[in-house]
């Protein structure tokens, strides 16, 4: 048969309909469509029995219980434990997160040794007794040389048995030079020694509280111990009590709050002394508990009453006469009145008049050492350790001043001092060798470029830390920690608590690399060293330390996770009246209240920028999880621009408009940035999160963003050596 | 016998969200992200693709300085029950592969995966924006998939994802319950992972017909509203806001409209 065009065109049209009427076409697309949903990678989680372990979470102070449910031997989710007395059920999004950083890239898989320059990223994997002969023999020669004094420890918290253990270790090697990371505690701690002549931290009792005035504090953003303030916000919300904010952003906390004062930056503390104007003028205060007899408060009274009237006070803050006038009395006639200070979180200090001034608001209300008032919180009790063998150069090295001065004749009422660290070793405080544990100064610390420029001073740093860090990145030797899911830890919930409690932190998975304890490393670091440093270690590893020193308490703390027990966890202290002495003998007044002078020339920088908590991200050791930085909105984040806030009128002056891009300038660096147009923000001020802009961790984290530390400074407060800054002069060009 | 009816009654499972506790800080977000085993990018300020079954969303009142105000407003999905309850939600309507479907029994909206192909009909009928396409294959750095939960399938390329009110949590407690001998569940015993979670108690979690629980009454607050109602969705997530244009704003009134 012959085939012709026509045949043939027929028989194709007639073939194709065939198949097109036929199941095939439609056979096929559904297949594939199937094929394409079951690809192989996509993960079939395994089955297994259910188990809950109960623990602590470690991954901010706030001490909260959680319950990890497993199945098999992998951990599949976090959740808060009922009845637990800091969350009682309640969790936060980073710790709902702690998975992503127990199994996610950003561990640090062994012991590693720097084999290229500082922060190149090349390392050696060495064994634990290579690492930790190497670090023990660099302590060796340095307490050999007498200069034991040089080493310096750096720690997150100094609360609880392991930071315990490196500050024991620091003083039977010879160093006061232990340090914590920065934190509005440093500045309640000071204020409470001048106040009171001991060092303590303050506590609140906010949930029986009746009216709460904050000075920029993020209550609900995570200042103190976030899950337990969230859910006393949610009480007083119940309970109708009135929450005050005072601050110059409309942060989450002031849009909460009943009423939202806007302030002048840093004129937080002019305000407090207005309202005390106010309070001591209409005679609405406890003159018992002030000792209105004594010379401290006659001066105090004195100074105010001649220069904080509310007319003055509304030129340095804006906030009009009437608003003072009445807030004032508000507070005053309120039962059980609050008045709290420490910026967002409370990761940064502030000045010592600041504290003095809003302390001094409760002593008037005589609100100190009663419910529903401000508690002094002792240290820990349970950490009672036999007193070691000091040799002479121990004794020697610890009576050395300390390389951020705390304690010393001019910063006498402080502990620590650590904002003060960079600038000393940058103009030659000797530091040879630097233990950096659970934090990431080199990330967290105020002026990024001083910081590291002090880090390159420093010959031998040793990081802890459990993940690949900015400061772990930038050491010469890490000794990686378990995460707080493997491993045993009590953890002292101090952070604001009126009533605190220790939780245990218990392993939910055996260890995942080839990691070790901090605790255990310490021991046997102090070993290896040999007497007299050994002989004050007695322990045979951290385990044997942890449950000898919870002695009985061990037992309740496995079984119902806590001890609430104030014999066990903290003493806190009776403040009676007539035992507060506003001004603590400070001599000069002037000094104290003072707006901060911040650096720039106004002209060239007629802007301020100010640093801003965001619950949803993370801004202190541990940065934010995959899960955690998908929250972020996209006003904050887009890509990996950073959004800074001004208000509209700002932007017009500046000829900026939403969503362009911009040069932030500040006397410290500068950025680019893009704009984002918010009402809820003064005009002349910038506003930026702390958090992002990190250089270590893992594609989700690194690169996006600016660290705002790299454009801030720190301003040291001449009263307290505290860092007063609480932002810096800045300026937005059209980029 | 008239009670045993009565507790034979369809349920409607459903939540009340105090916006006046709602601090917006987020764990209700990823509470359920851990819980439902919901993927993540490198890059999640794309707001678009980024799959979130419940969102916190950022309202303000659009007034200037000082007097601006913010609200948060957590959206899982709202689970529609069409007028009259019968199941004519929005996407349910529009599914051509029976993909998604409503329980009469527990009011909730399903979605099955290995239905689904893709078409996103849904995502276009959904007036709440609550439906999520899978444009990637879902990819878990090294070792991360350990946490994984078996009890919610892992999603892939292709399908529409969503909230489902954590309705593994429901059979299991179900589970547990027909194997002690009882037909009922607890009010406690079946609760989602946001409602667990959440720091503020914001989010109260039950059987909106059952008048022991507590969404039963909470619902009629005089400041409770839906959002949208006037699209007469039906939705069983009811809202509280004591601040009047945050109840405006749930039903996008215009401006100058009156009400």
């Amino acid at each position: 048969m012959k085939i012709d065009r026509r045949c043939f065109l027929s028989l194709g049209i007639g073939g194709a309909a065939g198949i097109a009427l036929s199941p095939l076409p439609w056979k096929l697309a559904d297949d594939s469509a199937i094929w394409t949903q079951m690809w192989p990678w996509t993960p079939v989680p395994a089955d297994g029995e259910v188990t809950y372990v109960k623990s602590a979470c470690t991954l901010c102070p706030g001490g909260c219980g959680i319950s990890v449910r497993k199945v098999g031997n992998r951990a599949v989710k976090i959740e808060g434990i009922e009845g637990h007395p800091v969350n009682d059920g309640g969790i936060c999004p980073l710790g709902l997160s702690g998975l992503q950083l127990l199994y996610g890239p950003t561990r640090v898989k062994s012991p590693l040794k720097r084999t290229g320059e500082r922060g190149e990223g090349k390392w050696e994997k060495i064994s634990w007794e290579e690492a930790i002969t190497e670090v023990s023999k660099k302590l060796g020669d340095l307490r050999g040389k007498g200069e034991s004094d040089s080493v310096a420890c750096i720690s997150g918290s100094d609360k609880g048995t392991v930071p315990a253990l490196f500050k024991r270790f620091m003083s039977v090697f010879g160093s006061p030079n232990f340090m914590r990371m920065p934190s509005i505690q440093d500045s309640y701690e000071i204020a409470n020694n001048v106040s009171m002549g001991f060092i303590a931290q303050s506590g609140f009792d906010l949930e029986k509280a009746d009216f709460v005035l904050s000075f920029g504090s993020g209550l609900i953003e995570g200042w103190g111990s976030p899950v337990r303030m969230i859910r006393a916000n949610s009480s007083w919300r119940k309970a109708g009590v009135k929450v005050v904010q005072v601050e110059p952003r409309l942060s989450n906390t002031a849009a909460k709050s009943d009423k939202w004062i806007p302030v002048n930056p840093g004129t937080e503390y002019a305000l407090a002394l207005g309202l005390a104007h106010v309070i001591i003028r209409e005679s609405l205060y406890r003159k018992d508990f002030v000792q209105a007899g004594a010379l401290g408060f006659i001066r105090f009274r004195d100074l105010i009453l001649s220069s904080y009237s509310p007319e003055s006070v509304e030129k340095i803050t804006g906030v009009k006469k009437e608003t003072i006038e009445s807030l004032a009395a508000d507070f005053a006639k309120s039962e059980r009145p609050i008045a709290i200070c420490g910026r967002g979180q409370g990761k940064a200090q502030s000045s010592l008049g600041e504290l003095l001034a809003v302390q001094a608001l409760n002593a008037l209300a005589g609100n100190i050492g009663r419910e529903g008032g401000v508690f002094a919180v002792n240290d820990p009790a349970y950490i009672a350790w036999p007193a070691y063998q000091a040799d002479e150069t121990a004794a020697a090295g610890i009576k050395k001043e300390r390389i951020d001065g705390a304690g010393s004749v001019k910063y006498g009422f402080a502990k620590s001092l650590t904002n003060r660290f960079a600038g000393a070793v940058n103009s030659g405080a000797p530091v040879s060798l630097l233990f950096v544990l659970e934090s990431n100064p080199l990330y967290s610390l105020p002026d990024t470029k001083a910081v590291k420029d002090a880090f390159k001073k420093i010959p031998f740093i040793v990081s802890f830390s459990s993940f690949m860090d900015d400061t772990a990145l930038n050491s010469d030797i890490i000794l990686p920690n378990h995460v707080y899911l493997e491993r045993y830890e009590d953890v002292p919930a101090t952070a604001g608590l009126s009533k605190p409690v220790v939780s245990l932190a218990r392993p939910v998975v055996s260890p995942q690399f080839n990691t070790k304890h901090a605790g255990d490393v310490i021991i046997l670091i102090a070993k290896e060293m040999g007497s007299p440093v050994a002989d004050a270690f007695p322990w045979d590893d951290y385990q044997a330390c942890l449950e000898g020193t919870a002695g009985d308490k061990w037992k309740i703390l496995n079984e119902e996770g806590f001890s609430s027990d104030p014999a066990f966890t903290a003493q806190v202290v009776n403040t009676f009246p007539g035992k507060f002495d506003i001004s603590g003998g400070i001599p000069d007044f002037t000094i104290l209240f003072a707006s901060v002078s911040h650096e720039g020339d106004p002209k060239a920088y007629p802007l301020f920028l100010m640093p801003y908590d965001s619950f949803r991200i993370a801004s202190g050791y541990i940065g934010d999880p995959p899960f955690v930085i998908k929250t972020v909105e996209d006003t904050v984040l887009k890509g990996k621009d950073i959004l800074v806030e001004i208000n509209p009128a700002t932007a017009k002056a500046n000829g900026l408009s939403a969503g362009s891009y911009a040069t932030l300038k500040t006397p410290k660096g500068s950025a680019r940035v893009k704009i984002n147009l918010f009402e809820g923000i003064m005009p002349g001020l910038v506003a930026m999160p702390r958090g992002l802009g990190h250089t270590a961790y893992d594609n989700y984290l690194a690169g996006k963003g600016i660290n705002v530390n790299e454009l801030i400074g720190t301003v040291e407060d001449p009263a307290s050596g505290l860092d007063a800054a609480w932002g810096i002069r800045a300026n937005l060009i059209k980029a | 016998m008239k009670e045993e009816q009565n507790h034979e009654k369809a349920k409607r499972f459903g939540m009340v969200i105090d916006l006046d506790k709602c601090t917006g800080c987020g764990a209700c977000m990823v509470a359920c992200m851990s819980e439902n085993n919901v993927p993540f990018k490198e890059d999640e300020s794309k707001k678009l693709d980024s799959i979130t079954w419940l969102r916190v969303y950022k309202l303000t009142n659009g007034k200037p300085f000082p007097d601006a105000e913010i609200c948060y407003l957590p959206r899982p999905c709202q689970h529609c029950g069409g007028k009259g309850d019968h199941g004519h939600s929005p996407c349910v309507s529009v599914c051509p592969a029976t993909a998604t479907d409503y329980s009469n029994d527990t009011g909730i909206v399903s979605q099955i995966y290995t239905r689904c192909f893709g078409c996103r009909y849904c995502m276009a009928a959904c007036p709440y924006h609550a439906r999520y396409f899978n444009w990637w294959d879902p990819v878990w750095p090294d070792g991360m998939e350990k946490y994984l939960s078996p009890n919610v399938s892992v999603r892939m390329r292709g399908i529409v994802e969503k909230c489902s009110f954590c309705f593994h949590r429901y059979q299991i407690a179900m589970e547990k319950a027909h194997y002690e001998g009882r037909g009922e569940l607890e009010e406690n015993e079946y609760q989602t992972a946001c409602t667990q979670a959440c720091p503020a108690n914001a989010i109260t979690f039950g059987d909106l017909n059952n008048p022991g629980h507590a969404v039963h009454e909470l619902k009629k607050d005089k400041n409770a509203f839906r959002l949208l109602e006037r699209l007469q969705t039906n939705t069983k997530v009811y809202y509280i806001s004591s601040r009047e244009w945050v109840r405006r704003a749930g039903d996008n009134y215009l401006e100058k409209e009156k009400k």
